[in-house]
């Protein structure tokens, strides 16, 4: 058993050593491309023992310098920060296998430096995700966004430099001129940013200012996706499928929705915040946004650009839960994390396996195909019941305890939002399925076969499937993250 | 004063070797031919300077102030220097980057500049150096404004000197020539009126008397005359005008050692004049920081970003960025709290590094090109001269203000500082033009990294001889950005310094 502190150190670090190796391994494919699952498994263990240690009642930490007074580089990992670290590390370990197949299925170039850029964005995920303190979260935030910019752009086509620009400009636009003021102010009225159960703003910032300084980081934060800073996730999809299924799924935007669920559970605390009725709003802004993107979903053929308006609709779940501050709604939104993040990359994954494959790109191709591929749709069959909700799949728990929590705190119209949502998920997510199977071919292919590419989303969906029933450490962390 | 022996001696007269070691080397410098020599003696003198600012430094963190009587005559009668906290920690800063800028500019100078000129180079060198030292080392309003006029005649011969590459050097020249001298005569002038009212000449005495005689129209002249001399030469929008050119069009060398040091001297001047010289006239200063200040330095910080987003040439961008950021250290000057104006100071140590480095870098490419740096010639050169365009990058990183660099450390402290205030508009001006100076900078980083070189591209050499001081100045930007402890507690003892009622 490790020490949870060198766990802390060995999950931070080894993305970034495989990052730094990966230029070195350039001449030796295999080595380059075993390097990202293997760190994938080396991070989850050690986030792993990081996730027990915090169960046990600890607090892993892990101070690195004092820039000045009142500000620290220093980690320490809250509940909520394990739960994300674990996401984030064992997904990697599939989504760099299927990077792998895809990559070179796809036949991809300069695949050395986007295997470099993809750990580098790993290692900020984890760093954010064990942030003790805001400035540490704010920093690795933007290391993220910027880690990000060579794999967006990786075709290095004009439609690619576009969207990076696009991608770039409201990610950092967003984090330097509302997020930045944002971290600052708290500095100001608390003197330090250090994370707290409970919060740390409840004597230090006049309640009248609350909805102000929330806004600041609801918006601030672009990687959350809430209308109407969304744009750039849909543009980012021009990025090879492994970059849209593990950072535009899981690492990126629940950087985003995580750094908001922190901000609400440990900056403000949700005692103050629904005592100061300053999320309200949220709340709305929150359920427009699911219900908006869903609709804008249903237009959308091409299947990246479907899934890319589903994930900003599913994470104004998460920004909901966290708006609506109550016990219940915030364990909601972490679990919904989770179980997201394991549906979403399914998705993902299934998306880039077509194409790799067979090179079919939109929903309105995929019709009769199913028997061509039926792993491939097995897997997006399960991946889609967990977004959707419907039992046994992990999905069906979140959206269970949000809907308890809106109940709690009688916003009884949140109910209505979920459901309606939830129809609309189902005909926009099980659409592919329907015309896979039961309708007769509009394009032949030929389906080449790519193991790497398949095994992933198979895994990924048994995974779903398997967070119905082993939620326990999933949710023995949510409910220490609101214990006193 | 010679009691204790040869150390205590060289201690008490720190303040003025500062100045002195490089203004005495300059004629010597001037008479030698040989440039490698010429160098090596600049090299010295700057060093002399740097060293004896860090013992400044550390005596006025233990025992507050130092003065010198020059020629051993009292004050008010005789030249004083006297070196406070804000003092010194502006000397260091200055000395420092002087002094990485002169180590640098042997290979740099060689390559721009024509060889006959070297010897005379690196004397008009050491004077504008030692005259921007004396600038904020003299504790003397008519002192001062010999220093200003011997930094900015000899800054006229180093900026011409650009003439070798491209001739519009020598029209920069003239235009700062000419700027700069109505900016030296409008201080002049207003020191004759504040002088006329006091009947002296030492600041310090100078602000005992204001104090004591408050309101009046010929000190209020003065007040205006000498501010805004001294905006022209810290280039403040909108006498600003001088400085793109000039640094645009002076050998890279120079543009490093005038944009890291010489309007850093005149905003240090600028806020000893509202804060320690007509601290006794507080509805004059107060008048004039909230109505003509601040609101020029916000201008200055859109109209440079502006400018730098269209500028094509890389020198000329830069120069624009400068009058940016010139506005955001004159910002925190015309905000007047303690915290605004540690900030500032801060953003003087800061900026130093982000712009000595930068300008030490395009004099690098500059040399590989063999022509003007500008986004065309720039594509790819990441990948072809990767060690400076590393640097180079690092430095603008910083200059956008990303975390982990000397800009964010700045930016943090800056916006804090506003948001202490309640300006809650500027406070969105200055994030909103943060953000748009990434604009200029990815614009740059995005030709340098992302496109490939065209194939008919020249192959291009890297000059290993600028290594060491462009890396040193490159990973002080990731150190003071990382270990800000230093810097922010000497930015605020020079805070309290100045507003504490100064000398």
């Amino acid at each position: 058993m490790m020490m949870p502190q060198t766990a802390l150190l060995v999950g931070i670090l080894v993305p970034l050593v495989v990052a730094c190796l990966t230029p070195f391994l350039a001449n030796r494919p295999l080595w380059r491309d075993a390097a990202g699952p293997l760190g994938g498994v080396a991070t989850f263990i050690a986030a792993l023992h990081v996730a027990l240690a915090v169960q046990a009642g600890e607090t892993p930490r892990l101070f690195v310098v004092q820039i000045a007074e009142g500000l620290a580089i220093d980690f320490a990992v809250t509940p909520l920060g394990a739960i994300f670290g674990l996401v984030a590390s064992g997904l990697w370990i599939f989504a760099g296998l299927y990077s792998v197949g895809y990559m070179r299925g796809a036949k991809e170039k300069h695949q050395t430096r986007f295997a470099a850029f993809y750990a580098v964005a790993v290692h900020a995920a984890m760093a954010i995700a064990w942030s003790g303190n805001l400035l540490v979260l704010f920093i690795f935030y933007e290391i993220l966004t910027f880690s990000t910019y060579p794999l967006v752009t990786h075709k290095e086509s004009q439609a690619a430099r576009d969207a990076g620009r696009l991608y770039m400009s409201i990610l950092v636009g967003t984090s330097i001129v509302l997020l930045l003021p944002a971290v600052i102010w708290v500095w100001m009225v608390t003197g330090n940013l250090e994370f707290s159960s409970g919060g740390i703003l409840a004597d230090a910032l006049d309640p009248k200012m609350a909805p102000m300084l929330l806004a600041l980081f609801a918006f601030g934060v672009g990687k959350a996706a809430l209308v109407p800073i969304h744009r750039w996730l849909p543009a980012a999809m021009v990025a090879p499928t492994p970059v849209s299924a593990l950072l535009h799924a899981v690492a990126v935007v629940k950087a985003g929705v995580f750094t908001i669920l922190t901000v609400v559970v440990y900056v403000f605390g949700i005692d103050f915040l629904s005592a100061s009725d300053a999320a309200t709003w949220l709340v709305w802004l929150a359920s427009f946004t699911i219900l908006s993107s869903s609709f804008v979903a249903i237009t959308k053929d091409d299947i990246k650009a479907r899934l890319a308006y589903s994930t900003i609709s599913q994470l104004s779940y998460i920004v909901l839960g966290a708006a609506i501050a109550s016990n219940m709604a915030v364990q909601g939104a972490a679990i919904h994390i989770v179980m997201h993040a394991a549906g979403k990359i399914t998705l993902f994954f299934c998306a880039g396996a077509f194409y790799v494959q067979a090179h079919l790109t939109k929903i309105s191709e995929l019709d009769g195909q199913g028997r061509e591929m039926p792993w491939v749709f097995a897997a997006f069959f399960i991946g889609a019941l967990s977004i959707i909700g419907i039992p046994p799949a992990g999905g069906s728990w979140s959206k269970f305890i949000l809907m308890v929590g809106a109940v709690d705190s009688q916003l009884y119209f949140v109910l209505a939002v979920l459901g309606l949502s939830s129809l609309l998920n189902i005909y926009y997510l099980l659409e592919p399925l329907s015309r896979g199977f039961f309708r007769s071919k509009v394009k032949e292919v030929t389906v080449e076969s790519h193991p790497l590419v398949v095994i992933p989303p198979v895994i990924t969906a048994l995974l779903s499937l398997a967070l119905f029933f082993y939620v326990d450490l999933f949710a023995d962390l949510a409910s220490l993250m609101v214990a006193p | 004063m010679n009691d204790g022996g040869i150390i205590a001696i060289f201690l008490q007269n720190l303040p003025v070797l500062v100045v002195v070691i490089p203004l005495l080397l300059s004629p010597v410098v001037a008479i030698i031919t040989a440039p490698r020599l010429a160098w090596a003696i600049s090299v010295a003198g700057v060093g002399g300077a740097f060293l004896a600012a860090i013992l400044l430094q550390s005596i006025t963190g233990s025992i507050g102030r130092v003065t010198y009587h020059l020629g051993n005559w009292e004050p008010p009668w005789g030249i004083e220097f006297v070196v406070d906290s804000a003092t010194s920690l502006t000397l260091v800063i200055m000395t420092g980057l002087a002094f990485l800028a002169t180590l640098y500019a042997r290979a740099s100078l060689m390559s721009e500049v024509k060889h006959t000129d070297l010897g005379k180079c690196y004397a008009a060198w050491l004077l504008a150096s030692g005259g921007l030292f004396g600038l904020v080392a003299t504790g003397d309003a008519f002192n001062l404004f010999v220093f200003l006029e011997i930094s900015a005649l000899s800054s006229v011969i180093l900026i011409s000197m650009g003439a070798g590459a491209d001739r519009r050097a020598l029209s920069a020249g003239f235009n700062y020539l000419i700027i700069g001298a109505v900016g030296a005569t409008f201080y002049v002038i207003g020191v004759g009126f504040v002088y006329a009212i006091t009947g002296t000449l030492n600041i310090a005495d100078l602000a005992a008397r204001i104090a004591e005689i408050g309101g009046n129209a010929a000190l209020y002249a003065g007040f205006g005359f000498m501010i805004a001399g001294i905006m022209v030469k810290a280039a403040v929008f909108p006498v600003h005008i001088w400085l793109p050119a000039a640094y645009g069009y002076a050998p890279s060398a120079v543009s490093s050692l005038l944009a890291a040091i010489a309007t850093k001297a005149a905003l240090y001047v600028l806020a000893r004049l509202l804060f320690t010289l007509f601290a006794g006239v507080p509805d004059i200063t107060e008048l004039a920081v909230t109505y003509v200040i601040v609101p020029l330095s916000l201008a200055g910080i859109f109209v440079g970003t502006v400018m730098a987003i269209y500028e094509k040439d890389i020198k000329l961008l830069l120069a624009h960025s400068s009058v940016a950021q010139i506005g955001y250290i004159a910002l925190g000057f015309g905000l007047a709290s303690s915290a605004s104006v540690a900030a500032s100071f801060v953003h003087i140590g800061n900026h130093a590094l982000i712009k000595g480095g930068l300008f030490m870098a395009v004099g690098g490419f500059v040399a590989a090109l063999g022509s003007r740096a500008n986004l065309a010639s720039f594509v790819g050169i990441g990948r072809r001269m990767p060690i400076t365009a590393t640097a180079f990058t690092v430095c603008g990183l910083s200059l956008a203000g990303l975390p982990l660099t000397a800009g964010f450390i700045s930016k943090l402290y800056l916006v804090r500082a506003i948001l202490a205030e309640d300006a809650y508009v500027i406070t969105a001006l200055v994030l909103l033009s943060s953000a748009l100076s990434l604009i200029y900078l990815w614009k740059i980083i995005e030709v340098m990294w992302m496109q490939p070189a065209t194939a008919k591209a020249p192959n291009l050499a890297e000059n290993p001889a600028i290594y060491f001081p462009l890396w040193i100045v490159a990973l002080a930007n990731i150190w003071f950005g990382v270990d800000a402890s230093w810097l922010v507690a000497a930015s605020r003892a020079s805070a309290s310094a100045l507003l504490g009622g100064g000398l």
